[in-house]
């Protein structure tokens, strides 16, 4: 088999084959149980629960979860638009970077909190040192805040009758310090051994064999690089993330960022199963998100190693596929590759420029983030895909006329009227910003000229792609796009914060809902979750609706560019 | 809200002295056992640093190996991709500009045998590689102007050839600037 191939192949099975021992591991976390780390991360919980007066045992509603959940949020927004802002003159800045404007730390901010990482500046000009550091914190926090929502959901799900559904806070240390930490440690150590900088000295500078002079940019990239794989953050430390040869030096390196992206996103399937003791369920539900994931991963890998056709009519040889954009140390499987992972997951890191993929490959990663549940963002993926099996159940429910159930819960219309509105709430977003753009540019294109940076239907597929990746909290984009103006730094803005949060409000609020409600056990008029049958009930649904509101754009945009080249 | 403003206050503080703080820190330590101490590593030609192991350099003089077109003109402190889209035809023009060129410079190669990472940019705009072939069409420009045997190069690019990790997974590569010093070292 082609090696490139093959090296696909054993990173993709290699990461499914750890997430399950994962899996539980987390499931135990979430479940208070003990796991052999406990030993040194115990002390280091009490800790951050002393010093902050904490009660983790303090049982907290689904609303109280939500209040929590907002005010942190709100304190990292106000210390993170403090220090984006000023860093022209606080410490660890070498080389001189100046401060942000207030719409590009506003962009910035949401970007971060949010756990989208979008990226309007450039890491080596736009951030200082201690700007870098800040990101990374975020990087921690905003996803250990999402995958504390998704153990609250876990334990809504549980079959019983409660409003009490633990502690917000005991949630979210334990999901950074249990999870994240420890996984972000190994990571970063790999990556400095291969030769990832992790240096707080500036800019350093050589004469090449020409004679020419060049600066270095380095840094304390190794410790971001680990977490911003492994958060499903991906905003990288360098400009060209991780297709920088310091953020990613070698093939193994690439290997091991890669399997960092879904991870933690598959693994919190099976912690799911193992915390609601339903492991056919998880099977299912992993069975699902890797058939779909697999429906982009392998046209995008195809056509990449096709290359791309403009290129072949010139009459040149390509061996190694579509290279504009791409490192030859990975090649254009291992980068097609991780175009699919990481927007199927809400990563958005990337070892290769999106925006010169061949026009398909660019619609799959679009596809991933338009759909934005096989995986998905670590905690949040998981929420995303429970509204879908909350719409699956409800169709279902009404085709084969049984009483909507799932868990043992009855399914009513408040919980479908939320499911159906954060369902539709991602097409809204996406589709409606993306036409006041297109209306904006189409109707002025000397004063919005600096825009678009390709032509035709590429430059419209950029704007979609800035929106979706907006909207899907992934974070990475076609960035010929000019988005470091105040109207693409404060519409994103807003596009990250609603659909980070309402996203995460919906599922609570039906989970909390659906907890308080009667357990009914299951009988023979049940219908069944964890079968084959209601797994392709919930493909289709979500085809369905990620079909229905996007294949219009997607035709002006990558289609028509893909059949523009034949 | 009231009563979780303190809370959520004081457990951002402890968050930033643990993982802002604390996390760095222990990789920085960790750091000063790696290679160069964490601080990249240089590669060293008599006595002076003459670039990065791990970033690519501008090559564009005829007797040297020369690596892929880089959008970011080789600045490895602004690194960055062309994100040129693959129907732009600006860009198409573009490659069939470096293609055109290439052939000048290399009299006696075909077209078909030029390998497209030649005439494309790479994602970080400091790719330091470049793949076997792409080394290999370009020996007998180097050997002309270096008055070297083709067959000596042939073997030294062989030589500059790393397998693919482990022998099967992924591309093998050849690292231009190594290769380029050690043909500076052969007389």
């Amino acid at each position: 088999m082609n090696t490139e191939i093959l090296g696909i192949s054993i990173t993709f099975i290699l990461t499914l084959l750890l997430a399950i021992p994962l899996g539980r591991y987390i499931g135990k976390v979430y479940s208070e149980e003990k796991n052999w780390p406990d030993r040194f991360l115990a002390p280091l919980d009490r800790l951050f629960f002393k010093l902050s007066g904490i009660r983790p045992e303090k049982e907290m509603n689904w609303k109280q979860h939500l209040t929590a959940l907002l005010t942190i949020n709100l304190v990292w927004f106000l210390f993170s638009m403090f220090i984006l802002m000023n860093m022209q003159w606080l410490p660890l800045n070498p080389d001189g970077n100046p401060g942000m404007s207030a719409d590009l730390a506003f962009n910035t901010t949401i970007s971060f909190v949010s756990n989208t990482n979008l990226q309007h500046y450039s890491g080596e000009t736009g951030v200082s040192y201690l700007g870098q550091l800040v990101l990374m914190l975020f990087q921690f926090i905003s996803a250990g805040a999402g995958m504390a929502v998704c153990a609250v959901v876990f334990h809504a799900m549980k079959e019983r009758t409660t409003d009490k559904l633990g502690n917000f806070y005991n949630y979210f240390v334990k999901s950074c310090t249990r999870i994240l930490l420890p996984l972000s440690i190994v990571l970063a150590l790999l990556l400095v051994f291969n030769g990832t900088p992790m240096t707080f000295q500036g800019k350093s500078q050589f004469i090449s064999l020409q004679g020419d002079t060049v600066n270095v940019s380095r840094g304390p990239a190794a410790a971001m690089v680990a977490i911003k794989q492994l958060g499903t953050n991906g905003g990288g430390f360098f400009g060209a993330n991780s297709a920088h040869p310091l953020e990613n030096p070698n093939y193994f390196t690439n290997m091991a960022e890669c399997a960092s992206i879904f991870l933690i996103p598959v693994a919190m399937v099976f912690a799911m199963g193992y915390v609601l003791k339903k492991r056919r369920l998880a099977w299912t539900i992993f069975g699902v998100m890797t058939i779909g994931c697999l429906l982009f991963l392998l046209p995008s890998v195809y056509y990449e190693m096709k290359g791309n056709p403009a290129i072949t009519q010139m009459g040149i040889n390509q061996q190694m596929g579509s290279m504009e954009g791409k490192e030859v140390r990975f090649g254009s499987a291992a980068t097609a590759f991780w175009s699919v992972v990481t927007t199927v997951t809400s990563n958005g890191s990337v070892n290769g420029v999106h925006d010169s993929l061949t026009p398909l490959s660019g619609m799959m990663a679009m596809l991933g983030m338009m759909v934005n549940s096989f995986y998905g963002g670590v905690g949040v993926g998981f929420l995303n895909f429970y509204i879908f099996i909350i719409i699956a159940v409800f169709i279902s429910g009404l085709m084969v006329g049984r009483t909507p159930e799932f868990l043992g819960k009855k399914i009513e219309a408040k919980e479908m009227k939320i499911a159906v509105i954060i369902a539709l709430l991602h097409p809204l977003l996406i589709l409606s910003a993306t036409a006041l753009s297109s209306h904006l540019y189409a109707h002025d294109p000397a004063t919005y000229a600096g825009w678009l940076n390709n032509p035709g239907s590429h430059g419209f597929s950029a704007m979609l792609y800035e929106y979706t990746s907006s909207a899907a909290n992934n974070g990475s984009n076609f960035a010929s796009l000019g988005n470091n103006t105040p109207y693409w730094n404060i519409t994103c803005g807003i596009v990250m914060l609603l659909s980070r949060f309402l996203p995460i409000i919906g599922p609570l609020a039906i989970a909390g809902i659906l907890a308080k409600k009667k357990y009914i056990p299951q009988s023979a008029g049940t219908l069944k979750t964890d079968t084959g049958t209601f797994g392709i009930m919930v493909l289709a649904v979500i085809f369905i609706v990620a079909a229905l509101s996007f294949f219009p754009a997607l035709t002006l945009g990558p289609l028509a560019e893909f059949f523009g080249m034949k | 809200m009231k009563q979780h403003i303190l809370p959520a206050i004081k457990l951002t503080l402890v968050c930033i002295v643990v993982f802002m703080v604390a996390y760095p820190l222990l990789i920085w330590i960790a750091a000063q056992a790696a290679p160069a101490r964490g601080r990249g590593e240089t590669v060293v030609s008599q006595n002076k640093t003459v670039g990065y192991r791990l970033e690519g350099q501008s090559f564009t003089r005829d007797n040297y190996f020369q690596g892929r077109p880089s959008a970011a003109g080789y600045n490895a402190a602004g690194s960055t991709g062309s994100n040129k889209g693959p129907s732009n035809p600006d860009y198409l023009k573009e490659v069939n500009a470096r293609i055109d060129s290439f052939l000048a410079h290399n009299p006696g190669i075909e077209r078909a045998d030029i390998p497209s990472e030649l005439v494309t940019a790479s994602g970080s705009g400091l790719d330091p590689h470049i793949s076997p072939q792409a080394a290999m069409v370009q020996v007998k420009r180097v050997a002309a102007y270096r008055h070297i045997s083709e067959e000596r190069l042939k073997q030294l690019v062989q030589q500059y050839t790393e397998s693919p990790f482990l022998g099967v997974l992924g591309t093998s590569v050849v690292n231009v600037l190594p290769l380029n010093l050690a043909l500076d070292q052969l007389k």
